[in-house]
């Protein structure tokens, strides 16, 4: 299929086909990072987390909106300002879910999977009602827009880079939160025995709350990123869910560094295979290495070493 | 339930109606109607449709929740307006239609049984409804063994004839042809890319389309892709678009999956205003969700324009903003949406019946000539003749009218050399 191209045609596109790969894999971490603090650490199968992420989308929006109407000036840097507000709402959000719903149905994680799925069939329904049944159009700062051209023929996708960019800063956060901070080990501690935690003075209700809050918060702030490559409409979210679940269960469901590596493999596998061939093609055989991988390693790639 | 959902919404829709109406002097001027002055309901109804000397009930059948609600809304909506301004107008054979308002939510085994539903037990004298093919293929059963009358709102892709449905969109040779056959002629065009959402739709009108490059116009294509419904990653594929250099981007993409891949496009630095796109799938209602800055310059091919430039139109979007808000816009499928109930009185009317066998047979030859896209007749397939036109994006969301045929353009559901 390569006969007719020049080396030089064929050398940009495959550094794009990189980036575009690179591009693919923020996106996967990105949307699986909420994911994998709710659902790997603290074992609540949260079927709503397309919904909290569309929150942070439509924060996104109704802040430009804020904003062309009464601050055009400051216009090409709502974006950040948006961004902490998603990661505000969806957390406040999150906090309330997990006080009203959640934190009843710790001693039993696979009922969480039915109370958050009726949740996210309510939350869209509310957007519906709220914000109609129409997608939104997100404003972006010119900035934003458009690429960067490195060479003649090889442009990068600047909201790409800035994903990436996000990806690597929030990754980071959340490595440091988890892994080394005081408040990091109390979340493990809780997560690997309740009781014993709560008996050596741990506030496990309040480490719950914020965990908790923290993961739908994250996903907020994945939400408010995607209004750059995607659609902002009451059920966008489940556009996310599904492939947000594969990247963490394929990853070992209790591992930070296994949700990136498989983020990092179905990625590029996905990427380059669509090259190749057609997309949904691309996406089935995909699809068919994660089952056949999971099949011979259940516990997916990473896993925590635990005494049984 | 339903019912009492249709009233709570009639009422205010008919107070926003009425102070449009203010604005509308030819409206205003007509006596306040009076119902009941019709011919005689035994006349009207041989078959026991829900008939009183006074009121006739039509169902209408779209998905208001679910992921389809973001493109059925307008239909919803335009066929509330064309009920509304028909009673306003003194109803059909004398009688106020009355509508029951069904929810397919986004479910094609809801569709069906909703189908039933108004059919059997409410006795529906017509369905407005559905939207996706995969509704109207579950509905269709339904409305041929109850003998019941759909009209179908949406461009689709054809290979389908019933005497129980009239089709008020384009079938895709009609929707795709002249278009074609514009951009090969106006740009040159001699290869083009074909991108599409993976089901049906776009898979039949890619194959018509393929078959008019390579046979009629004597082009290429140079690639032909399918992205799984509600996909949100097209760099890889717009890397191949940049790798192929195609004349003309063909797309119908659906959905979410339009938003992300018109944003994936532009920040590639693909450029609409050198690179020629065309599109069948994305109407002024897209738009409001991809943005208009993502998409301007990319031309689209189909029948109706929020911005046509005659008169019914001028006076049906100032009628439908007032309805619905200032903010709405209106495409392709909506006015198809608002063609149905008006097609379905003319009918009546004609038949001077409201008997389903009788409509179905008065139905060809039926003219509306108050449009808004023009003028339209309904042919012996039960589809309807109409003009193709093509339109240019603009940076406010709306297009601007490129191209339109001479004449009207024949329905084909069976298109020969093109299966």
């Amino acid at each position: 299929m390569f006969g007719e191209y020049s080396i030089g045609d064929l050398g940009s596109i495959f550094v794009m086909q990189g980036f575009a790969g690179l591009i693919l894999f923020s996106v996967y971490v990105l949307m699986a990072l909420g994911l994998a603090i709710i659902f790997g650490q603290m074992g609540v199968i949260n079927m709503a987390h397309g919904e909290f992420m569309i929150l942070g989308a439509y924060v996104t929006w109704m802040t430009s909106n804020v904003f062309q109407s009464y601050l055009p000036g400051l216009f090409s840097g709502y974006f950040f300002l948006a961004m902490i507000l998603a990661f505000l709402a969806s957390g406040a959000l999150g906090m309330l879910v997990e006080w009203v719903l959640i934190r009843h149905l710790y001693k039993r994680p696979l009922d969480t999977l039915l109370a958050t799925w009726g949740l996210s069939l309510m939350l869209q329904q509310a957007y519906r009602s709220i914000f109609g049944a129409r997608e939104v159009g997100v404003d972006l700062p010119q900035w934003m827009l458009g690429s960067l051209k490195v060479s003649d023929s090889i442009e990068v996708p600047i909201n790409g880079v800035f994903v990436m960019g996000l990806t690597v800063l929030i990754t980071m956060a959340v490595a440091y939160i988890m892994y080394k901070s005081r408040w990091g080990r109390q979340v493990r501690a809780v997560v690997q025995n309740r009781i014993m935690a709560g008996a050596v003075g741990i506030n496990t209700a309040k480490v719950d709350r914020f965990t908790f809050a923290l993961g739908c918060g994250i996903a907020g702030v994945a939400g408010s990123a995607f209004t750059m490559i995607g659609s902002t409409g009451p059920t966008s979210g489940q556009l996310y869910i599904v492939d947000t679940f594969l990247v963490v269960v394929f990853g070992g469901a209790a591992s930070l560094l296994g949700t990136i590596a498989s983020a990092f493999s179905i990625s590029q596998t996905q990427s380059t295979l669509e090259f190749f061939m057609s997309g949904s093609m691309a996406k089935v055989l995909t699809l068919l290495a994660v089952v056949g991988i999971l099949m011979l390693r259940p516990q997916g790639l990473f896993a925590l070493k635990v005494r049984k | 339930m339903s019912d009492e959902t249709s009233k709570g919404l009639q009422s205010p829709l008919r107070r926003k109606l009425l102070m449009g109406a203010a604005a509308l002097p030819f409206i205003s001027m007509l006596p306040r109607p009076s119902f009941g002055a019709g011919p005689a309901t035994s006349v009207v109804n041989t078959t026991g449709l829900a008939v009183t000397d006074t009121e006739v009930t039509v169902g209408i059948l779209h998905s208001a929740t679910g992921t389809m609600a973001i493109s059925e809304t307008g239909s919803i909506q335009a066929e509330k307006l064309a009920i509304e301004q028909i009673n306003a107008a003194g109803g059909v054979l004398g009688r106020k239609i009355k509508f029951i308002q069904e929810d397919g939510a986004s479910d094609w085994p809801t569709f069906a049984e909703k189908a039933k539903k108004l059919l059997v037990n409410d006795k529906v004298a017509a369905i407005m409804g559905c939207w996706t093919s995969a509704s109207r293929k579950a509905v269709l059963p339904v409305v041929e063994q109850y003998n019941g009358m759909l009209y179908y709102p949406t461009f689709y892709e054809g290979l389908e004839q019933s005497k129980n449905v009239i089709y008020t969109g384009q079938e895709a040779t009609q929707q795709i042809l002249a278009g074609l056959n514009w951009i090969a002629k106006e740009k040159g065009a001699k290869s083009f890319f074909f991108i599409g959402s993976d089901y049906i739709w776009p898979r039949t009108s890619n194959k018509i389309a393929r078959k008019h490059v390579e046979n009629v116009l004597k082009g290429k294509v140079v690639g032909e892709e399918y992205y799984a419904l509600g996909s949100t990653q097209f760099n890889s594929v717009i890397n191949k678009i940049k790798l192929t250099k195609p004349d003309v981007i063909f797309t119908d993409v659906v959905g979410g999956s339009n938003v992300a891949f018109y944003k994936q496009l532009k920040a590639a630095g693909v450029d609409l205003s050198k690179q020629a796109l065309l599109t069948i799938s994305v109407t002024e209602d897209e738009i409001d969700g991809i943005g208009g800055e993502n998409i301007a310059g990319a031309y689209a091919c189909m029948k109706y324009f929020q911005s046509l430039d005659n008169a019914n139109n001028k006076a049906f979007v100032p009628a439908f903003k007032k309805l619905w808000g200032e903010k709405t816009v209106i495409g392709d499928v909506t006015q198809a949406g608002y063609l149905g109930p008006w097609l379905w009185k003319l009918t009546c009317e004609k038949a001077g019946s409201f008997d389903v066998d009788k409509i179905a047979a008065a139905s060809p030859g039926i003219e509306f000539k108050e449009a808004p896209e023009g003028y339209v007749r309904i042919h012996e397939n039960h589809h309807l003749w109409s003009k193709t036109r093509v339109g240019k994006a603009k940076l406010d969301g709306q297009f601007e009218l490129i191209f339109e045929t001479s004449d009207l353009v024949e329905p084909d559901p069976f298109p020969k050399g093109y299966q």
